[in-house]
């Protein structure tokens, strides 16, 4: 099969594995022009994107940007923090109105969950959720699957213990999704108050020991504590959650293996991970950026190959 | 469906050998040379030559492999996208002469994506073609070979197609005529 079955990439629950194995496949080939002296491939040159950024982010935003612009896509970039959103204007508005300006594809991070598929229902471009509060996250899983294969050679059969706030974190959930579609085993590891009450339901494991998670597994993905999604205290300080929670270059030595360790960034250093592990040999997180590109690269293509003229 | 044989495995053989032995007229030691094939087909025209150029010569050359679908011109005027085949260049082509090879020469399309992609990995002193078939008269851009293994000439209706051993199990190049009623 060489199209996706989705018209919009809203989440990594509504993909199937052959569309999963088609993103990867494609992604190995941009990786691979991404490494060239011109990085750079005219399949884009008709194609607009908007790139709307409700929330903060640096990595995301930065990452897609690139993938446009290495396949010659216009791109035009929209923040909340400068707009007519601090004004009052709705959502299905701003976006029209980018629209009305002919623009073939929006990329959206927004803090409501759903927001990416209430648009994808409601305008005929593309729609490439980049982050929908604490829901999705698709391109993330995407680059964290894709990474994993390429340290390990295959996701399926892997086990893969993701640590930290489960509760707000959407890396976690599309990361779930994703890993069970390619076949990985998955565990939740985190405090119970940053775990969702029926987590179980998606058939992953829970653990609440970090230890005891680290021996079981193949790959650790840290996620970072969001502070600036919770309303409440979910624990008594982040000295506290280190404590528990943190893992530690001793920790890592102490294994009875090598495992690998991964991080959807940006790092908090010496809260769920030590600045010694981050940079050592087992993390492979700034593979996942470069990654993040050649997948990102990948979904817009597959995306705007269904766009006709 | 007709079909009919243009070269057999004997022809075959010969043609691979005159387009070595042209290629070593114009480029000697291929010491400032290299060879790319076009994915997917290309790739099999490429390894044919170069190991009879490497038996000629008793040296290695260096060789690569190029894939066109990024640089394609048919991007969302297909049903389905094209998925990209590996593109194996680990050398330079700063400063030299490039022999691209395919199958066949038909629209001159894939030619013209190719010489787009390979600019991507610098700036070559030369650029030749090498083509297995040239199906004349069919050109959309003037587009021509510079080592040609047979000319055909064809209707757009027909179609020519290069068989390898390895692949389908027998050198030959057969060409393909649509019955009338069809």
């Amino acid at each position: 099969m060489n199209s996706l079955s989705v018209d919009d990439l809203t989440g990594i629950k509504d993909l199937t594995r052959a569309d999963i194995d088609l993103i990867f496949k494609t992604a190995d080939a941009f990786k691979e022009v991404i490494n060239r002296p011109i990085k750079k491939v005219p399949s884009l040159r008709d194609i607009t994107i908007a790139n709307l950024f409700f929330e903060n982010s640096t990595r995301t935003r930065l990452s897609f940007e690139l993938a446009e612009k290495r396949l010659s896509a216009d791109v035009v970039n929209f923040s909340a923090a400068s707009s007519s959103v601090k004004k009052g204007e709705t959502l299905i508005d701003t976006v029209n109105n980018i629209l009305s300006m002919k623009v073939d594809m929006v990329i959206m991070r927004h803090p409501n969950p759903g927001a990416a598929k209430f648009l994808s229902e409601r305008i005929d471009a593309k729609v490439i959720n980049a982050g929908d509060g604490t829901h999705e996250h698709p391109t993330q899983a995407l680059l964290d699957s894709y990474s994993i294969r390429e340290r390990l050679g295959d996701v399926a059969g892997k086990k893969v213990v993701i640590v930290g706030d489960i509760l707000h974190s959407r890396v976690a959930l599309s990361n779930i999704y994703c890993l069970q579609k390619l076949g990985a085993e998955v565990m939740v590891c985190g405090p119970t108050t940053l775990m969702p009450r029926y987590i179980h339901e998606l058939g992953v494991i829970v653990e609440h020991d970090l230890k005891k998670a680290l021996e079981w597994c193949d790959v650790a993905n840290m996620l970072r504590i969001q502070l600036e999604r919770q309303e409440m205290k979910y624990f008594p300080s982040l000295r506290e959650y280190s404590m528990q929670y943190g893992l530690t270059k001793d920790i890592l030595d102490g294994l009875s293996k090598k495992i690998i360790v991964m991080h959807p960034g940006p790092i908090n250093r010496g809260v769920e991970i030590t600045s010694d592990v981050a940079d050592s040999k087992q993390a492979i997180i700034l593979q996942q950026v470069e990654n993040g590109v050649a997948i990102r690269m990948a979904v817009i293509y597959l995306l705007a190959s269904q766009i006709k003229r | 469906m007709e079909k009919q044989v243009i070269l057999n495995s004997k022809h075959f053989e010969l043609t691979i050998k005159r387009l070595s032995y042209q290629l070593i007229e114009n480029h000697n030691d291929f010491s400032k040379t290299v060879l790319i094939g076009l994915q997917p087909r290309g790739i099999n025209v490429l390894t044919r030559i170069k190991s009879q150029l490497e038996a000629i010569l008793k040296k290695e050359i260096v060789c690569g492999d190029l894939d066109i679908t990024f640089y394609r011109d048919d991007f969302r005027r297909r049903e389905q996208p094209l998925i990209p085949s590996a593109t194996n260049i680990d050398f330079v082509i700063e400063n030299k002469n490039v022999v691209l090879m395919d199958d066949v020469l038909y629209t001159g399309r894939t030619i013209r994506s190719g010489l787009d992609a390979l600019l991507a990995f610098g700036r070559p002193v030369k650029v030749e073609l090498l083509t297995m078939i040239d199906r004349r008269f069919q050109r959309d851009l003037p587009i021509q070979s510079d080592y040609t293994g047979r000319t055909v000439d064809t209707l757009t209706s027909e179609r020519v197609s290069v068989e390898w051993k390895e692949i389908e199990g027998e050198d030959k190049v057969v060409l393909y005529t649509p019955d009338e009623n069809e």
